[in-house]
């Protein structure tokens, strides 16, 4: 292979009906590298031809690999990673989204492969070259990969979504099952209902802590969250109380956002959350504690009780 | 069965950390480190499977160097029956930290592994995964609950969306998340009895792997600082900042 051939294969994370934001995202990313010739996509799923349609439509994608099959209905990284460690090693660049699908399965398809893995990247200098946060964001390390194979998830607070291009459609190739190992088997899944946006996706976030007291006074950062068309969010504080479920957790250990507008009601502002959302455009702080490490992050803060101020802001705005 | 958990020393995370001036990583002399707080869950959740009579013997495993030992000794002071330090100048990559800890395994056999979803030092979130395909065994990350059945585990993992339940054939490797379990501290008798259990020291050499780097890091910088804020004094003022200032409204 030419040594400046970069070619680069995106494994798409989809639900079999559409492709997830954080995998565009992931896309937009993977342009930076500036394949040779255009973005190979993997799609693994079961009776997925809409989420093949979609990608065939964005910008900057030559191919599509589909495997269909009932085998890849709930994405397990046991059989997964061998269908993408197969189908990876002829290219120089593996990528998905650093959600919790990517997070699960790249660093097995690294192993299977004997190499490294960057993961969380947000951004890339050139083929070989990434920078990454460590230390919960409080550091950014530019790392070099002198692997065969860069393995790498992208995080995708850091990444525009990759647009629907005027072109032509990408070409769609049928590849072959890997054999189940027969590790594991899916037993069912309980997604959390919610009509808002999704977290990573959403303009504006509005997130509740401790300050909050109960599940029921949750309800302020929903109604604020639904006036601005938001999603909402949580600290660590707020999950482990029961207010909220914890796939809302904003966080270190939950999701990284980076908002036009990041609301942060009744959080004192821990590192562990401040690595969640400290990339947001602006900050609004809105806590009783005038020492809260939080208003060090906030472009405007607003010291008070919340009980009288957010009936007042959801009201005026 | 046999149980194994891999712990890590980090910096604790309650420090907040400085970046070397000369850009060559994260300053940790003087510092204070503790065990990764995902190892914790880790080793708690191996306690109670021992206290539940599912697991015979819990072993607790670090790489890294001498210091280390400290963090072994409090994984045993928590109830662990042994530890295993393997001797390496700095803590290795997660594939080469993977290797080493398959080499453990394949000294004898384990129903299960147990490791932290991710350490807050590299937030790399890779050794379990990568320890599962180099052994070929089952996966379970982000896990929030185990159970064990015979030769299976049901695990609920926490995914995005959700929580997500799968059946792993036994032996196979959990990575823990946050809601798994709520660690224990340490009693004074128990760090006391602690210091009699074994403690066994290999190194890199002794399991046969070699400590080799793929990825180097070139640079370690602080992140942008934010620009200092302002304080408003009422809502209306908020509202009028937002629409007439920051235009996010």
């Amino acid at each position: 292979m030419d040594v400046n051939q970069v070619s680069v294969l995106v494994v798409a994370e989809h639900d079999n009906s559409s492709v997830s934001v954080d995998t565009l995202r992931a896309l937009k990313a993977a342009l930076d590298l500036k394949a040779t010739d255009g973005i190979s996509v993997l799609v693994a799923g079961h009776q997925c031809h809409s989420v093949v349609e979609q990608i065939q439509r964005l910008e900057g994608i030559k191919q599509v690999l589909v495997a269909d099959d009932e085998l890849y209905q709930h994405p397990l990284a046991e059989s997964l990673s061998l269908l993408i460690a197969r189908e990876g090693k002829a290219f120089t660049h593996l990528i998905a989204a650093a959600t919790t699908f990517g997070k699960n399965v790249m660093p097995r398809v690294a192993a299977l492969l004997n190499v490294g893995q960057l993961s969380d990247i947000v951004a890339i200098e050139s083929p070989d070259v990434v920078v990454r946060p460590v230390y919960a964001g409080n550091a950014l390390a530019r790392v070099r990969s002198d692997d065969s194979v860069k393995v790498m998830t992208v995080r995708s607070s850091a990444f525009d979504a990759l647009q629907v291009a005027s072109g032509e459609l990408a070409e769609e190739h049928t590849i072959t099952i890997e054999p189940d190992p027969g590790l594991a088997e899916f037993v069912n899944v309980q997604k959390t209902e919610s009509a808002r946006p999704e977290l990573p996706a959403a303009r504006v976030v509005v997130s509740g802590g401790r300050g909050l007291g109960s599940k029921e006074s949750f309800a302020l950062v929903e109604q604020l969250a639904d006036k601005l068309g938001g999603a909402i969010g949580a600290s660590r504080a707020a999950v482990d109380a029961g207010f909220v479920s914890n796939d809302l957790q904003v966080g270190q250990t939950g999701k990284i956002v980076a908002p036009e507008l990041y609301i942060a009601v009744g959080i004192s502002g821990a590192i562990q959350h401040l690595a969640g959302m400290k990339d947001s455009k602006v900050i609004v702080a809105i806590n009783s504690d005038p020492d809260a490490p939080i208003f060090q992050v906030a472009d405007y803060g607003l010291v008070g009780d919340l009980f009288e101020i957010m009936p007042a802001l959801i009201e005026s705005v | 069965m046999k149980v194994l958990v891999a712990i890590k020393r980090v910096i604790d995370p309650y420090v907040k950390i400085r970046v070397k001036s000369d850009g060559s990583g994260v300053e940790t002399n003087n510092v204070k480190m503790a065990m990764n707080p995902f190892c914790e869950i880790a080793v708690e959740e191996a306690v109670r499977l021992k206290e539940a009579g599912i697991a015979d013997e819990v072993t607790v495993v670090s790489i890294g160097d001498s210091s280390c030992q400290e963090q072994l000794r409090a994984a045993l002071a928590l109830g662990a029956d042994r530890a295993l330090h393997i001797d390496v100048a700095q803590a290795p990559q997660p594939l080469t930290a993977a290797k080493l800890l398959q080499a453990v395994m394949s000294q004898e056999s384990h129903g299960l592994v147990l490791l932290g979803k991710q350490s807050i030092d590299t937030d790399n979130n890779q050794v379990a995964q990568m320890l599962s395909a180099l052994t070929g065994l089952a996966l379970g990350t982000f896990a929030s609950q185990v159970k064990v059945e015979g030769d299976t585990a049901l695990v609920t993992r926490e995914v995005d969306g959700g929580l997500e339940t799968v059946k792993l054939s036994l032996p196979a490797i959990i990575s823990t998340d946050l809601r798994l379990n709520e660690p224990r501290y340490a009693s004074l008798p128990n760090i006391m009895k602690a210091k009699r259990k074994p403690l066994e020291v290999m190194t890199a050499d002794d399991l046969g792997i070699t400590v080799s780097s793929s990825q180097q890091v070139l640079e370690v910088m602080t992140p942008p600082a934010r620009q200092a804020g302002i304080m408003v004094d009422s809502v209306a003022e908020l509202v009028d900042k937002l629409k007439n200032e920051a235009k996010v409204l």
